[in-house]
């Protein structure tokens, strides 16, 4: 018997098959979206706030029911808030109405002795009919404060980024690990939520 | 040359699909990666505000998903119009259901997982605080304190 030439396999049902299972997957799934602004609320006590705290010491940002801001009681502007809030840490000048400093230096790992760290607290007080999206804008440009002067920091002490390290870390760098801790340290993120109060118009 | 010319060789030839299953499945993969699957049918408007300072959370097995909203048109007659909050394919109201759910979704798991769990809030965009706000107290009660606040990477411009 002759031999017959291979035949092809008629692959065309083969596209209808993986078109089904596409549009199986395009119904069923969503593109997630698993990030956000990870934050830490405070536990419930009893006991009272510390008294060593000065007014001067926080940063309240008030957010009324028409979304606009009150900053350290003046009226105040998204656009500026971030180089408020990070002038308002820093303190560079010391001045009286700005944050005071830690009174004892702390040992940090890499930095030594460190004695600029504030003792600054953001407060974020809301209305309760605030828009969440306009509190999610107040809250991004606070963390995006604390990142920006981490991230100056860092750039400063490791020619890095504070972005850039965490990278590193994920990777399993033990070091990096440690100088990230020692930026957290000397800028903690210092952001209270206070409970919402009625605020008057 | 007339010898290559067989039978009716004037119809053109079929266009080869051989390619369209590899097109087919490149795109298959790339939905099966990049997406994941629905847990949850939202009953709610769900669109979670932008911001720049994003964070990814990593693991998802610890992640609890509070969903904020106002209920979509279908629910609007039997729910109104504020907003509700929803977990799991129901509502629930905010002063027994959080706790309930925290206890639900801590049960799920084992002791060591259940302390790591993050609590997802995914609240619409036009939602107001006073809600949030009661989410948080309530979560604050269960001692379940690691939030996040779901948001979408803002486009620049």
């Amino acid at each position: 018997m002759a031999r017959r030439p291979l035949q092809e396999i008629n692959a065309g049902s083969m596209a209808d098959i993986a078109f089904l299972l596409l549009i199986f997957f395009l119904v069923t799934t969503t593109m997630e979206t698993n990030k956000g602004l990870p934050r830490k609320l405070s536990e419930i006590t009893d006991e009272p706030p510390p008294v060593d705290f000065q007014k001067r010491d926080v940063f309240t940002v008030l957010i009324n029911s028409n979304n606009d801001l009150l900053v350290r009681n003046e009226p105040g502007n998204l656009a500026t808030l971030c180089d408020d809030v990070k002038e308002f840490i820093k303190n560079p000048e010391d001045k009286d109405h700005l944050s005071r400093r830690k009174s004892e230096p702390k040992k940090v790992e890499f930095f030594g002795m460190v004695n600029y760290i504030s003792r600054g607290v953001v407060s974020l007080q809301n209305d309760r009919n605030t828009k969440y999206k306009k509190y999610i804008e107040v809250q991004n440009e606070l963390v995006r404060a604390f990142a920006e002067l981490r991230d100056e920091k860092a750039k400063q002490k490791f020619g890095l980024t504070y972005k850039e390290l965490e990278a590193i870390e994920k990777k399993g760098d033990p070091t990096a690990k440690a100088k990230l801790k020692a930026i957290r340290t000397i800028y903690p993120l210092a952001i209270s939520e206070a409970e919402p109060r009625k605020i008057a118009k | 040359m007339a010898k290559f010319r067989k039978g009716g060789g004037k119809a053109t030839p079929a266009i080869s699909t051989a390619s369209l299953p590899d097109i087919v499945f490149m795109l298959l993969f790339f939905f099966m990666i990049a997406t994941t699957m629905r847990e949850v049918e939202l009953k709610i408007k769900n669109v979670v505000p932008e911001a720049t300072e994003l964070k990814k959370l990593e693991n998802k097995q610890l992640i609890s998903y509070i969903y904020v909203g106002a209920p979509s048109k279908a629910y609007r007659n039997k729910y109104g119009k504020l907003a509700k909050v929803q977990v799991n394919d129901k509502f629930i109201n905010v002063e027994e259901g959080i706790r309930a759910f925290v206890d639900a979704e801590r049960a799920e798991r084992d002791e060591q997982d259940a302390k790591k769990l993050t609590w997802s809030l995914k609240v619409d965009e036009d939602a107001e605080m006073g809600i949030v706000s009661d989410i948080k107290q309530e979560l604050r009660k269960a001692s379940a304190l690691k939030i996040n606040y779901t948001a979408r990477e803002k486009v620049k411009r």
